[in-house]
């Protein structure tokens, strides 16, 4: 290789040596561990690391706009309807779909990736949010009411923390969802673990799309378990089993 | 907004070609639910009547949940390569969560006193399945297979990625079909979801025995 080309190349060649690769890279094996951890760094880290900032954002963006809808349903029960008609019906509509109709509206951004992934969240952080407020016994309401706290101390004080177990596991579903759709919304944005998996599958080279799947899947049930914990943490009262 | 007019006429002018998609998408779809059903109703029904399984179907449902679909269909595709069995196989798995703990959750919240009521009448396991617990549980079975319809719908978009077909080849192929192709057939799915959602919705209704409906709203 002459010194030209590797000065516009840089130090590493993008083409694999393929005199050192390992059998399995060269067979194309179902999945090569060393080619994986070799282009972790480079490759899988980042997306993994875009993955969950989307999904972070998503999942906050929903919540901050779900639970105040929930609040106020909660308190204008004719609302109910509608809202939750509206978000099921944005929830319905297939992900694919609503990247691909965004776009042409608001451009192949991050932007639009949230709006679609956002919307998508919508549903289940509202009912769940709902669920959680309603779940307050009367007489536990009433006995608050005894006890001579206003509506804004009932809300703070006996409402939200008995909404918490349902909100937690709304926010547990709403995530674990997210993770799957941010994986769609590599289609327009090239972000994200899906995005080396619709590279990969340019390719019969198996590893990568493999590699990229198996993570995914790995990050949704690390979150789905990091919240259970975490929501166990925060409701020590309720050792009750709200999984369904 | 021109795109989505141009859509418009996309979809009068390319209509062959799209009920061609959609008959290949629905099929796909339809395989994948009827697959799933066979294999997660009758295990959930049984697990319902009897009782058990809690933690199974739990457990089921929370790992299916958190399977995105876009990596099964990848990781299938390195298992069974390309084509309609990859595709089909990733969608039955994303399926069979929803349908399994539905099933189950249908049959077990029965009350348990008409069981014994009915048990007390003299009749057998079998009669009691299928003329107290099936009929009771219908509405919430029926939510399940309409969950599964829907999702599965919606993800055989991605079916394309893989060789499946559907209508998700044409909203993946812009070099093809241009921009009007791509909107007119994201718009078609996105109609095609809510469908299914309003018709097993009204399909619901529909087989839910009267008096369960009665009991419900009153």
């Amino acid at each position: 290789m002459s010194s030209a080309l590797l000065a516009a190349t840089g130090p590493r060649p993008v083409i694999p040596d393929f005199g050192t690769v390992s059998s399995c890279v060269r067979d194309n094996g179902l999945f090569c561990v060393d080619w994986f951890t070799a282009n972790f760094s480079s490759m899988f880290g980042p997306a993994l690391v875009q993955h969950v900032r989307l999904t972070v954002i998503a999942v906050g963006v929903g919540f901050l706009i779900a639970f105040p809808l929930a609040l106020l349903a909660h308190f204008r029960r004719r609302l109910v309807k509608p809202l939750g008609g509206l978000t099921s019906f944005l929830y319905t509509i297939p992900p694919m779909a609503l990247f691909t109709l965004l776009v042409p509206v608001f451009g192949l951004s991050v932007l639009t990736a949230e709006i679609a992934l956002v919307s998508y969240t919508l549903m289940v952080l509202f009912k769940s949010s709902l669920t959680g407020l309603g779940e307050v016994p009367e007489e536990v309401r009433r006995a608050g009411e005894g006890m001579g706290l206003t509506r804004r101390e009932i809300l703070w004080r006996i409402e939200l923390p008995l909404a918490l177990p349902a909100v937690i596991s709304g926010l547990r579903v709403a995530t674990v969802t997210t993770i799957s759709v941010v994986e769609v919304a590599a289609f327009i944005i090239d972000q994200g673990l899906g995005s080396p998996i619709i590279q990969g599958l340019q390719s019969p080279f198996n590893t990568q799309f493999i590699g990229a799947g198996l993570l995914a899947v790995a990050l949704a049930l690390a979150a789905d378990g990091l919240i259970v914990l975490v929501g166990r943490l925060l409701t020590p009262w309720a050792r009750t089993r709200r999984t369904v | 907004m021109h795109t989505f007019f141009a859509s418009f006429s996309f979809m009068t002018d390319h209509f062959g070609l799209l009920a061609d998609r959609t008959v290949d998408h629905l099929k796909l779809s339809a395989a994948a639910v009827a697959v799933a059903l066979v294999l997660a109703l009758p295990l959930g029904v049984w697990l319902g009547h009897r009782g058990k399984g809690s933690f199974l179907t739990v457990s089921i449902s929370n790992i299916g949940r958190a399977l995105p679909s876009l990596a099964l269909i990848a990781i299938f595709l390195g298992l069974l390569g390309i084509g309609f069995v990859n595709v089909l196989t990733a969608l039955v798995v994303m399926a069979v969560p929803p349908v399994l703990t539905h099933a189950y959750l249908s049959v077990e919240q029965v009350d348990p006193d008409l069981v014994r009521a009915g048990r007390g009448m003299g009749l057998t396991e079998w009669q009691i399945l299928t003329r107290i617990e099936l009929p009771l549980a219908l509405p919430v079975l029926f939510t399940g297979i309409r969950i599964a319809a829907v999702y599965v719908i919606s993800s055989a978009t991605l079916a394309a990625v893989a060789g499946g077909g559907g209508l998700g080849d044409i909203i993946l192929n812009q070099v093809s079909y241009g921009l009007s192709g791509v909107i007119a057939a994201a718009l078609w799915v996105a109609f095609l979801a809510l469908a299914a959602d309003a018709l097993f919705g009204a399909l619901r209704k529909r087989l839910t025995p009267r008096g369960v409906l009665a009991g419900r709203s009153a």
